[in-house]
Parts: C-alpha cells; sequence; structure tokens
C-alpha cells in the first residue's frame, strides 16, 4: 500500500516536471535563429512521401545556412512525425506553434493531413507551404495558405488535354483508384475535358488498391477497346494494375498523374510506354533542376530525389527567399512577400494565383526502357 | 459469353488460393477448435522468404520446397509456445493468443524490413494460352493446377495414411483419441505444420500472380480464407476447397457486373445468408451438443 502510495506520488510529479518543461518559454522575441516548423509523415504507411519532402526541407535549410542564413539569422528546422494521421497532425501543429514559436510552417505533405491543419493556420495568420498536398480545397482555407505542387484538377485537365492533342486519343477508359479523393478527383477532371473536347469515356471504374486483383475490372475494360488507359493511383497498385493489363491482353497506351513517380523501381515493365503528368522530370536540362538533383544525391547517398523531395526543396525556398524580400519574419508581410513570389525553381517558373495555387507547366514523362523521359511540357 | 468464361476463370484463379489457405484453418480448427488468425501472416512469411531466397537465384522448385519447411517449422513452433500452453484455457484466450501472434509477425516483419511494399521478382515467364476469345494467363493455370492437385493429396493424405487418420480421430475426439495410443501432441504439430505448408505455398503462388509483398499482404487474404472455410463448413475440407472457389468467382462476378466497390460486400454477404440457412456451412453437419 505505502509502496503504491509513493509510486503515485512519484508518477505525478514526473509528470507535471514533463508539464513544465512542455511551458518553456522561447526566449525573447529577436532571438538569433529563424525557427521553421515541418509537419510530415516520418513513420506508417505513407512515410515514403513524408521522409522525400522533408529530405527536401533539410537540403534547403542547409544550403541557406551555408549561405549565412535568412536576413543573417541561420533557419532552424523543427519536425514533428504526423504518421499521416489528422490528428496526430493537429497536434504537431500545435506544439509547433505554442511551445517551439515557430516564424511558418512548411507541411502537410498528405493532402487529408494538410487540410486538418490549414483552418488552424488560417486563424492564427501564420505563412504555410504545403509541398505536396493537392486537394483544391487546402489554399482556399485562407490567405496564409500556399502549396509548391499543381492541384488535382488541373492534373487531370493536362492529361486530358495531352492525350486528345498529342496522342490524338478518340476513346478513353479511366481505371481510378476509390480510396481517398486522389484518384476520384483526378478521374472526375480528366473525364469532364475529355468528353467536352469531344473525345468518348468507353468505361470508368474504380478500383481499391487494398485488393490485388483487377483482372476482372480489366475484362470488362478490355469488351470496350480504349485508345488510352488513364490510371490515376500510387505507384504501388500502379504496377500491380500494368502488369495484368498486360495479362489480360489489352494493346492502349496508359496515362497517369504524379502519384506515378517512383513506379520504374517497382516493376518497370508493367508501365513500358505510358506517359505521365508530373512536378518535375529529372532529365530537364534546366541548370536549377540539375544542381539540385546533384547536390541531392550528394547529401543523400547517391539516392535519387522523387518529387515529393523536389517539391519539398521548393517550398523551402520560396519560403526563404518571400522572408528576404520582406526583410522580416513578422507574419503578415511574408505572407504579403508571398504571394508576389516570382521564383524560378526546381518544379519550374512559379508565380501564385489570388488563391494560393502555382502557376507552373507541367511536365509530361514517358517511361521508355524502364527510365523516365521527358516527353513535353504543358 | 466469352466475357463470362473469362470471369469465371478470373474467380477461379482468385478462389483457388483462398481455397489453399482455407484448408489451414479448417484443419487446424478441426482439431483444436482454434480459429488461427496468425494463419494469414504464414503466406506473407513464405512469400517473404522466397522473395529473398529468389533474389539470391535460387531456382523457382527449390524455393517452393524450402519456403514450404521452413514455414511448417515456424507453424509448429508458433503453436508450442502460443498455444499449446494454453491448450486447457478458455477458447476466448485462445483466440486472443492468435490475433496477438498475427499481430507480433507483422509488426516484427515491418521492422526487419520496412512497410514498403518489395516488388516479387518474375522468374517463371509462363506465356498464355488463347481459346478462342478466351485467355488463359500461365501463371492462372498454374495456380489452379497446383492447388486442386495440393487439395487431392491432402485428401489422400487424411485418409490413407497413419497420421493422416489420427488427425480425423483427434478431431472428433481428442481424449478417446489419446486413449487409444494416439500421440495427441505430435498430431497437431503436424496439423500445423501441413497447414502452414499450404499457406506458404498460397503465398507464393499469390505473389507471382500480384508481385507485390508487404508485411500486410496476409491480413486480407487470411480473412477470406477464414470466411472461405464458413462458408463450407469449418473443419470440413471439402467445404474450405468450395468455400474458397465460391468466394472467388462471387468477387470477381461482382467487380465485373456490379461494382468493384461492393465486391467485399456481397462476398461476405454470402457469408450472412449462409449461415442464417445452414448455420454449420454448406458442407458442415450440424452437430448438437451433448450435455
Amino acid at each position: 500500500m505505502k509502496f503504491k502510495k509513493l509510486l503515485a506520488i512519484g508518477m505525478s510529479l514526473t509528470l507535471s516536471a514533463g508539464l513544465l518543461a512542455g511551458c518553456g518559454s522561447s526566449g525573447s522575441e529577436e532571438s538569433d535563429v529563424i525557427k521553421i516548423g515541418g509537419i510530415a509523415p516520418t513513420t506508417g504507411q505513407v512515410s515514403v512521401y513524408g521522409n522525400a519532402a522533408v529530405r527536401g526541407y533539410q537540403l534547403a535549410v542547409d544550403e541557406y545556412n551555408e549561405k549565412g542564413g535568412v536576413l543573417g539569422k541561420q533557419i532552424e528546422l523543427v519536425v514533428y512525425d504526423d504518421k499521416g494521421d489528422n490528428n496526430e497532425a493537429v497536434n504537431a501543429y500545435k506544439k509547433l506553434v505554442t511551445s517551439d514559436k515557430v516564424d511558418a510552417i512548411i507541411g502537410g505533405v498528405i493532402s487529408t493531413n494538410t487540410l486538418a491543419v490549414a483552418p488552424l493556420a488560417a486563424r492564427e495568420g501564420i505563412p504555410m507551404i504545403s509541398p505536396t498536398g493537392t486537394a483544391d480545397d487546402i489554399t482556399k482555407a485562407g490567405e496564409n495558405i500556399f502549396r509548391s505542387c499543381f492541384t488535382d484538377p488541373f492534373q487531370g485537365e493536362i492529361v486530358a488535354r495531352f492525350a486528345l492533342e498529342d496522342l490524338e486519343a478518340k476513346k478513353a477508359a479511366i481505371l481510378f483508384d476509390q480510396e481517398g479523393d486522389y484518384g476520384r478527383g483526378l478521374a472526375d477532371s480528366f473525364e469532364k475535358t475529355f468528353s467536352e473536347a469531344g473525345g468518348e469515356i468507353v468505361a470508368k471504374k474504380g478500383f481499391n488498391p487494398n485488393d490485388k486483383d483487377y483482372k476482372s475490372i480489366l475484362t470488362e475494360i478490355k469488351a470496350t477497346n480504349p485508345d488510352v488507359i488513364f490510371i490515376p493511383a500510387y505507384y504501388n497498385s500502379v504496377s500491380l494494375v500494368g502488369s495484368q493489363i498486360k495479362e489480360v491482353g489489352i494493346d492502349a497506351t496508359l496515362l497517369g498523374g504524379d502519384g506515378w513517380d517512383g513506379v520504374i523501381e517497382i516493376d518497370s515493365e508493367a508501365v513500358e510506354g505510358g506517359y505521365f503528368a508530373n512536378h518535375y522530370a529529372t532529365d530537364d536540362p534546366n541548370p536549377v533542376v540539375q544542381n539540385f538533383i546533384e547536390s541531392y544525391k550528394a547529401k543523400y547517398d547517391g539516392e535519387s530525389p522523387k518529387s515529393f523531395a523536389a517539391l519539398g526543396y521548393d517550398a523551402a525556398v520560396t519560403l526563404f527567399e518571400a522572408m528576404e524580400k520582406a526583410g522580416t519574419t513578422d507574419k503578415a508581410k511574408v505572407v504579403e512577400a508571398l504571394k508576389a513570389t516570382d521564383l524560378e525553381l526546381v518544379s519550374g517558373k512559379t508565380k501564385f494565383d489570388e488563391v494560393g495555387n502555382p502557376i507552373k507547366e507541367v511536365s509530361i514523362i514517358q517511361v521508355v526502357d524502364g527510365q523516365y523521359k521527358l516527353a513535353t511540357k504543358k | 459469353m466469352e466475357k463470362l468464361i473469362q470471369q469465371l476463370i478470373n474467380g477461379l484463379h482468385v478462389g483457388s488460393i483462398y481455397a489453399l489457405i482455407a484448408l489451414g484453418y479448417t484443419m487446424v480448427y478441426g482439431i483444436i477448435k482454434l480459429i488461427n488468425f496468425a494463419h494469414g501472416d504464414i503466406l506473407m512469411i513464405g512469400a517473404f522468404l522466397a522473395y529473398f531466397m529468389l533474389s539470391s537465384g535460387l531456382p523457382i522448385w527449390a524455393v517452393i520446397v524450402i519456403s514450404a519447411i521452413l514455414c511448417a517449422l515456424i507453424g509448429m513452433a508458433i503453436e508450442k509456445f502460443a498455444y499449446k500452453p494454453l491448450r486447457n484455457a478458455p477458447r476466448i484466450s485462445a483466440l486472443i493468443t492468435a490475433i496477438a501472434v498475427s499481430l507480433f509477425i507483422q509488426n516484427l516483419f515491418m521492422i526487419l524490413f520496412k512497410p514498403d511494399p518489395k516488388p516479387f521478382p518474375k522468374t517463371v515467364s509462363l506465356g498464355s494460352l488463347s481459346l478462342g476469345g478466351i485467355r488463359l494467363d500461365g501463371i492462372t493455370i498454374l495456380t489452379i493446377v497446383v492447388s486442386v492437385a495440393l487439395m487431392i493429396a491432402l485428401e489422400i493424405f487424411i485418409n490413407k495414411t497413419m497420421i493422416g487418420k489420427s488427425m480425423k480421430a483427434t478431431s472428433q475426439d481428442s481424449k478417446a483419441a489419446s486413449l487409444m495410443g494416439i500421440n495427441i501432441n505430435r498430431t497437431i504439430s503436424v496439423t500445423f505444420a501441413v497447414g502452414s505448408m499450404l499457406a506458404a505455398i498460397g503465398g507464393i503462388l499469390f505473389s507471382m500472380a500480384y508481385p507485390l509483398i508487404d508485411p500486410y499482404m496476409g491480413t486480407m487474404p487470411g480473412l477470406k480464407a477464414f470466411v472461405a472455410a464458413v462458408l463450407g463448413g469449418i473443419g470440413v475440407i471439402p467445404g474450405a476447397m468450395i468455400g474458397g472457389f465460391i468466394m472467388g468467382i462471387a468477387e470477381s462476378l461482382t467487380k465485373a457486373y456490379i461494382s468493384s466497390q461492393l465486391s467485399d460486400a456481397v462476398v461476405f454477404g454470402i457469408l450472412i445468408v449462409v449461415l442464417l440457412v445452414k448455420p454449420a456451412g454448406l458442407l458442415g453437419k450440424n452437430t448438437k451438443e451433448k450435455v
């Protein structure tokens, strides 16, 4: 009994000590570092994407710090893991704002997590830029919310235009990932653009990425004899769908969105000859792109940067440049400077529209001999 | 018509894999009245072992044999350490332990090999047959043939060999069987070994058809195979096969003619309907509890 009491006292002491530690104030207003908060899934199901983005942030921070920082101050990056979970993302945001007192936020990475955090950031007016949250509503939350990637509807539209104009396709089938907004959003905008321009959508079917067998759906699609099949999904499913398309014996050009990035490491044969929209192309001769790839490879033991890494890097650079231009870390002034962004970035020449979405070109990439090749920019 | 036949073949392909896994569920349940939830994870272990062996360049037949033997040992070890101490405990304790074992295996593999899916090496390139407008893929033929052959072999094993007969005896009445001089512990071990072997082969066939493996890959096929076993009548071997085929075909036809969103709902719906009409499953016998 006595022991239990002691234990209880001990427990409560450690707890309160922890709480007190959490309430520590973060120095004076005029600190000698600029604190940037990062929110990304570094563990869990979608950690592949989160880790790529964080590596991009970190590379940008290191480069700026070597050059003497931003506004003459060193940048300190604090990243919290949201595990791809909305509650965790909100907790990460609250910790960054209340206890770390960050000057701006880069994140989140996954659309739903970003949507969970955006309204909170909008209320506080803190500059926030999501590298990869593609869902349409993210930037509508407030004028201080920006993103580095193009939106889902825009992407679907571009791919549809490419199919019509460049591939001269007449009949298209759509096979989309029906779990989550990504596949559905792209499928709808592709369908709208393609059919309005006189093309025919011969089949539109959703699939569940957890089922690994799509042959039943593909047998149905085969009978409609399409010229192109648009597959907005993540690269793991794309590789399975692609190899089963060959198995069923459909002869059509495969098309996709940025979720395809990474498919050649899984199964390049499955998508050989297919095209997909992406944020940047690794074989783009632009020196901005080539310098980024070189320094990324040097920092991360030769790993080739996926588009999530490029966008993470772009988001950080956009923010630092805005702070330089504003001449201060004052939130409202940084937001104003962000609105006036006009930069040559890895993912293309970028300005923002009135909502905070980037206006830039989309790279259409083809898989040729198991490698990505830039086909065209639209 | 051709399309329908094609869809039935698609269903048989998936269904025969469900049937292979369902056999393990049914055998173990028949003998110790335990739903072994870790069974689906044995499929995953089999696929992972095959992945590493194929990557190091072993031929496919050797990979299947070694993977099956290793999984048999793992299955026996799980039984010995996790289930045997609970043999006389309430059934619910063993069931919860089975769920714990499943989670343990999944998380262990996640820590060891990361959660990202790995591409399964394409070692066997089989062509395809075209009969009129129907296309039979090599892997589909192989899967169906191997599954059916294994099921027939299992039927012979259970009905004709000594150890098989002692399995039957144990499942009917384990106390009486042990009084007759049957070694119950050994019989149970063999049951786990055989079930795990079938799961491992099922896992390799599954990965050949859908060449992407990850630590969670066994969950859904495992669950569907369990449903197949219940559908056919748990504890009845031909029931597991029929249940597996029905599940696969129902899934394929739903995806083709209704919607892929509803495929799982339809499959589990069939289970509910069957259990309402025949609580013991399609081939199960209605046994009255003796009090």
